[in-house]
């Protein structure tokens, strides 16, 4: 190795800078380095999810039973999912909004499906630090522009689930998901 | 306290000064493992297991933070959620072995720095509360250990339980009410478990506090040494940092190299088969023994066959505690001046039987109780005692000593010739 002909070198030229004991103090402390860091990765890495918890990253909901202007609460790896089949007039409502108006701008027809623009599915946890928004269930409050409200920290949310008003800072989200037919979505 | 040639701790910087003023406990790292520690230089590589004891509790407090993350203290759910542990988890398995082996190579490492602190006297004065403070820990370490076999409930888990806490039940009249009040139920339940994981948890804590005390009493003389002569000058002794902890280091490494060859390569090897089944209060596995670690202390129970004014039962399991409580004495029974075993001629023999009477014993335990077994752990059991309450104090009494060497710097730098001769035989003046 070059290092050993390095070490006889700086002898020969009793150069202190570099001695065979400072290489073995670095190789010995880089080792011990290594080490530390290989033993450190899997117990940083334990606390990820799960192999069984990663196995329920995808269900499948039945939409046949909600009626238009109804809407229901499902789960989805553990968070609430909110499916809404969205009446002609929150439709409207929701594509009348100017996009300039919006804080985290997106049209109805980008969060939904195309020809299923009445299918609104998304999650039910704000944006804001993750409570669940009223407007499900039926007499909740909706909030001033008629979608979700946020009774934590009063996040409003309109008929498209966007941020209106409030601390939140995005809308809802929308989890991937597909029509596997036209009464079943699959998410996740 | 230390040596009068301790190097003092001068912090280099301004802001080393500042925080020395505030908080010493660069200071206090510095005059206990670093530059400002001075030890015998003649330690030889007995002396490393004292470090390695620590390495092993903070890997068995690591691994078991972690595997608490994951763990339910369910008696339906404990064995389903340590399989889960070992299946879905990421590096759930390695946290489990490590932590399942960790507890085995944390015993053998404290019984060879026992028996190294009794080869070389140790735990003679000065170092009498070095010694009881060890001991404390060691039972500390036998109940965690009983503790935390419990939790995966497989059927070595249950039984042990009902075995470990049926102990107390040979004591007259209050002992069946203290077992029931241990486990807090007639058997072992979901009560005892979760108390069992509560102090399993608890009691690595406890631990590390008394090691805390283990080491504040040995630095009060410093450590002792090959030869058991007293530090006299500075030239018997090496500051700990770079020298000591250049050595720990490496020797750390080399065992740690053969801790993780058992982890990643045998991680059954010293555990049983049959706590891979699930607990059944109404089966008893076959061959139900300790964990290897136990096992002397297990023969030593079994040895008691005969009820001799008191309960076979009850001799039994005096004679397994007394065992160990026994140690606590040895300072005052072993009253030879000499501490190094090196020196002491006949001493040394008879240790080297008490190693094969223990290893014995710790056959016998591992073993069937067939008639051989339990004829073989009386004898072995009889001879343990025998050793401690009559051979070495007779031993310190009689026996002669070799010369001891003016001073461990003498004993260390005195020539080729001597240097070769054999060990504990005085050399020839040069």
């Amino acid at each position: 190795m070059a290092t050993l002909e390095e070490t006889n070198a700086a002898i020969v030229e009793g150069d202190e800078s570099l001695r065979r004991r400072d290489f073995i103090n670095i190789a010995a402390v880089s080792f011990a380095g290594v080490g530390a860091v290989a033993v450190a990765l899997p117990l940083i890495n334990q606390m990820n999810p799960p192999a069984d918890v990663l196995a329920l990253a995808s269900t499948e909901v039945d939409i046949s039973k909600i009626a238009p202007g109804q809407a229901i609460k499902t789960s989805w790896r553990k968070q609430p999912v909110f499916v809404r089949n969205l009446t002609p007039q929150e439709v409207q409502q929701a594509n009348a909004v100017p996009l300039s108006e919006l804080r985290d701008p997106q049209t109805l027809a980008e969060r939904t499906k195309p020809g299923k623009e009445n299918w609104l599915i998304t999650l039910g946890v704000c944006t804001h630090l993750g409570c669940v928004p009223l407007g499900v269930g039926e007499g909740e409050n909706r909030g001033d522009y008629g979608g979700y409200f946020c009774p934590c920290h009063g996040s409003h949310y309109d008929t498209a689930a966007r941020i209106r008003k409030g601390p939140a800072p995005l809308n809802l989200m929308v989890p991937e998901y597909a029509f596997s037919s036209d009464t079943v979505v699959s998410i996740g | 306290m230390s040596f009068a040639w301790a190097k003092p701790y001068e912090p280099k910087t301004e802001l080393g000064r500042w925080i020395d003023d505030r908080l010493p406990l660069p200071r206090m790292v510095f005059n206990a493992v670093g530059g400002g520690y001075p030890v015998p230089r003649n330690l030889n590589y007995g002396w490393n297991f004292g470090v390695l004891s620590g390495i092993f509790l903070t890997i068995q407090i690591v691994t078991g933070i972690v595997l608490a993350m994951w763990y339910f203290a369910s008696a339906d759910g404990a064995f389903n959620s340590i399989e889960h542990i070992m299946r879905d988890v990421n590096a759930g398995w390695m946290m489990r072995y490590a932590h399942a082996n960790g507890a085995s190579f944390f015993f053998i490492v404290v019984y060879i720095h026992i028996f190294r602190g009794l080869y070389y006297g140790s735990y003679k004065a000065p170092r009498e509360m070095v010694w009881m403070l060890g001991l404390v820990i060691y039972l500390l370490m036998m109940a965690t250990a009983f503790m935390g076999y419990v939790l995966p409930w497989g059927q070595m888990s249950y039984w042990g339980a009902q075995v470990i806490t049926g102990f107390f039940s040979a004591f007259p009249v209050v002992g069946e009410p203290i077992r029931v009040w241990l486990l807090g139920g007639f058997a072992p339940d979901q009560a005892a478990l979760t108390r069992f994981f509560s102090l399993h948890y608890l009691l690595p804590f406890v631990i590390a506090g008394v090691v805390i005390l283990h080491i504040w009493s040995l630095h009060i003389p410093g450590s002792s040494n090959p030869t058991g002569v007293e530090v006299k000058t500075e030239k018997d002794t090496l500051p700990f940092h770079p020298f000591y902890t250049a050595k720990d280091g490496w020797f750390a490494g080399a065992f740690l190299t053969i801790y993780a060859a058992v982890v990643f390569f045998g991680p059954n090897a010293l555990g049983h088969p049959d706590n891979y089944i699930p607990a059944n209060p109404l089966a008893t596995p076959a061959h139900i023994v300790p964990e290897w670690y136990f096992w002397p202390f297990y023969a030593i129970l079994r040895a008691f066959t005969v009820d001799f004014i008191l309960p076979a039962k009850l001799w039994g399991v005096l004679a397994m505690f007394a065992s160990i409580l026994l140690l606590f004495f040895l300072p005052w029974l072993d009253k030879s001046p000499v501490r190094s075993g090196s020196y002491r001629p006949m001493f040394r023999i008879f240790f080297i039987i008490l190693l094969v009477d223990v290893a014995i014993l710790g056959w016998c335990g591992g073993s069937p109780a067939t008639p051989f077994f339990v004829a073989l752990s009386q004898i072995a059991a009889a001879y343990y005692f025998a050793h401690f309450l009559i051979i070495l104090p007779l031993v310190s009494k009689f026996e002669t000593t070799l010369p001891l060497p003016n001073s461990i710097s003498e004993s260390v730098l005195h020539g080729e010739r001597a240097e070769a001769a054999p060990v504990g035989q005085s050399a020839p003046a040069n």
